[in-house]
């Protein structure tokens, strides 16, 4: 292995400043939980309830970080490992529960349909650089009260890889439990081999609501990897400067561990997030800040510094199509979190802050994420003499390009983009009806969809499920699944 | 008298409290007319701050500040507006939260600030707010506004359910209906039967004075 590039956010001395003082605000300050269970379990280890907030002192904390485990693996449907989460390995998944979906026929964003979110799977499932699925689009053609499981539903239908997800309702994880557990064979399996993430998101400041808390211990309980999400906003909901935003993140993250570690200790449980630093003039919270990269970044070498796997939302755009602003921010956010060595980044795909997926993008996006991939290689230093004896081959052959050792190596040394990114020149370019990166994304996401079948599921697991997802949608009025 | 004005307003440009609340206190012992100190001075003075974020020479830290010293001023004119002919139709009350299921708490508590800095009285539920409780609160302080943020596609049909809630009690005639947040928009406001869409803190100032004013 050749040495890897990475950046460094902190000296060691500022990182144990930052968890030192996290702890103190956990002692001090507390954290509000507005989950009974939680708040036993923390009492239960020593905490203490002042007015309505609990305060955990330090050592209930360094407890459940001893028994955090510092790697995860994260399979997929067939049992094969997909995810190695920890040191500095990174993967990418799309951006999650994405409001809209941007379709280029109308050139506008809008709510997606079942259709939409199988689409989205099977492009996921074609596209190599992405390690895992997520349940991106939140359908709008079912009851609200059932999307949630729904995504699921159809997510581990069109996709063979693990599936990076959550609840929108505290009962629904029952079901998605189910779920997972009829297509990893039973719980038990899906405890040792898990199939899926569940994102738990603490609000800000430092405040856990009934349904992540509960996610939380559900995910503890069944071993399912529980990804926290804290997202400061700097100056909104956080402190203005980008070291507070990653001290509260790191307190809140840490209130998370200890919670889900009191619920079972040893269950994975990764220091994610999604912060950004709030925009002062329109509100909004933009994930193409380079500041709310460098919060990601930071964050994630302070959970390092904590030896848990880390996590952040990352690799995407705050535009509202798929322009010059899009791939700009994507690609930005991509590189610092591979060079920040983050272990899952959740993003490609994603406009419009968190708000909208495209599948187009998706496509444009998978490219900077084998770019990213390849960066995090490094440069290896194949040969030893590095270079002269084949300089000699070389000026013998009059050029490299039938040497034995460019035939061997040149594979291994480049990444090859997919023929999205036009490496080719003007006159081809001109010949191909000069089409930009939108374009030819349109072209290919078709041409993907048409040619590539993911591996069918077992047709009993899949009638399980259906079962399940029926009964669920009866509840809620509906007599009849899209699908 | 007009001195006096122009510094009531410039308190509020500066974001200063402190003198906001201590020219409102000066206006009632001199017994300067309460309703022209609030109309040509202090509500000149956050107009100016709304004008200068809309245009962007203001950011948000700003408009809070301007808004807090608006707040203060008020807080010490609005017993005297109470008794003065006239002072007592502006006071507009408005009830305000994020609807249930939702977390996402800062536009909505934008819109609350900005809206009592100009001289509403407001009433913030603050967030994961159950439909009845709306309504309820609605009916008990005697609101003229319901302001519901909604950030998810998965809770804005909660906004929805507030105004059906509003109609089986018969109160929708009672109260108007302002919808906000990330996924709404004015034909979502006219789907669902609102009276109003705001997409920042300014816009629902101008929708509710444009209508209850």
């Amino acid at each position: 292995m050749g040495m890897v590039p990475r950046v460094t956010w902190f000296d060691k001395k500022t990182r144990k400043k930052i968890v030192a003082e996290a702890m103190e605000i956990l002692e001090k300050v507390g954290v509000f939980v507005e989950n009974d269970e939680a708040i036993e379990l923390l009492t239960g280890a020593g905490a203490r309830v002042d007015g309505g907030r609990v305060m955990i002192p330090s050592q209930v904390v360094e407890k459940a970080l001893e028994t955090a485990p510092p790697r995860i693996l994260v399979y997929d449907r067939n049992g094969e490992v997909a995810m190695d989460l920890g040191g500095d390995r990174i993967h990418f998944n799309p951006g999650s529960a994405a409001l809209r979906i941007f379709d280029p026929e109308i050139n506008d964003a809008r709510i997606p349909v079942t259709a939409d979110v199988i689409k989205y799977a099977r492009l996921t499932d074609a596209l190599p650089n992405y390690a895992a699925q997520s349940t991106g689009l939140i359908p709008g053609d079912v009851p609200e009260g059932i999307a949630d499981r729904y995504r699921v539903f159809l997510g581990l239908q069109n996709s063979v890889k693990p599936i990076v997800t959550g609840t929108f309702k505290v009962e629904a994880f029952r079901v998605m439990h189910e779920m997972l557990a009829a297509v990893s064979g039973d719980a038990d399996t899906l405890m040792e081999k898990p199939i899926a993430i569940f994102d738990c998101c603490p609000s800000p400041p430092l405040m856990w609501s009934d349904l992540t808390c509960q996610a939380l211990i559900d995910c503890a309980r069944t071993g399912l990897p529980a990804e926290l999400v804290s997202m400061p906003l700097t100056g909104a909901t956080s402190p203005v400067t980008l070291a507070g935003a990653v001290t509260q993140h790191c307190a809140e993250s840490l209130s998370g561990i200890t919670i889900h570690q009191l619920a079972r200790a040893g269950s994975p449980v990764i220091y994610g997030g999604s912060p950004a630093c709030f925009d002062m003039r329109k509100g909004t919270t933009p994930m193409g800040a380079v500041e709310t990269m460098m919060i990601d970044g930071a964050y994630a070498e302070i959970g390092k510094h904590l030896g848990v796997p880390t996590h952040a939302y990352m690799g995407l755009s705050d535009s509202k199509p798929v322009d010059y602003q899009a791939g700009m921010e994507t690609a930005m956010g991509s590189i610092i979190a591979a060079v920040s060595g983050v272990n899952n980044i959740s993003g490609p795909g994603m406009l419009d802050f968190e708000s909208c997926q495209s599948l187009e993008k998706l496509v444009l996006d998978h490219e900077i994420c084998g770019m990213a991939l390849r960066l995090t290689e490094g440069i290896e230093l194949r040969d030893d003499p590095i270079a002269m004896p084949l300089i000699e081959q070389g000026l013998e052959k009059k050029n490299f390009l039938s040497l034995p050792h460019t035939m061997k190596w040149f594979r291994k040394e480049a990444y090859f983009p997919d023929p999205v990114i036009e490496r080719g020149t003007l006159e081809e370019w001109r010949s191909k009806g000069k089409k930009d990166a939108s374009e030819r994304a349109r072209e290919r996401v078709g041409k993907l969809l048409s040619s590539h079948e993911p591996e069918p599921l077992d047709p009993a697991v899949v009638t399980h499920m259906t079962g399940l997802m029926e009964a669920e949608a009866k509840r809620y009025g509906l007599e009849k699944l899209p699908v | 008298m007009k001195e006096h004005l122009g510094s009531c307003r410039q308190a509020i440009i500066d974001g200063d409290a402190e003198k906001s609340e201590e020219l409102a206190k000066l206006t009632l012992e001199k017994g300067m007319p309460v309703l022209e100190v609030i109309d040509r001075g202090f509500v000149e003075g956050i107009r100016e701050v709304g004008r200068l974020w809309e245009e962007g020479e203001l950011f948000l830290p700003e408009l809070v500040i301007g808004a807090d010293a608006m707040k203060k001023a008020m807080a010490v004119l609005r017993p005297a507006l109470e008794s003065v002919e006239g002072g007592q139709d502006r006071l507009g009350h408005v009830v305000i939260g994020t609807i249930e299921g939702d977390i996402h708490d800062i536009g909505k508590t934008l819109v609350a600030t900005m809206l009592a800095a100009n001289g509403f009285e407001v009433t913030d539920l603050g967030a994961d707010v159950p439909v009845a409780k709306f309504v309820e609160t609605a009916a008990e302080k005697g609101a003229d506004w319901i302001a519901i943020s909604a950030l998810l596609t998965t809770t804005m049909p909660g906004q929805k359910r507030v105004i059906e809630r509003l109609e089986a009690k018969s109160l929708r005639g009672d109260v108007k209906v302002m919808v906000g947040g990330a996924p709404c928009s004015e034909e979502w406001a006219s789907e669902i039967g609102a009276d109003g869409y705001a997409g920042d803190a300014v816009a629902a100032v101008a929708l509710v004075k444009g209508q209850t004013g």
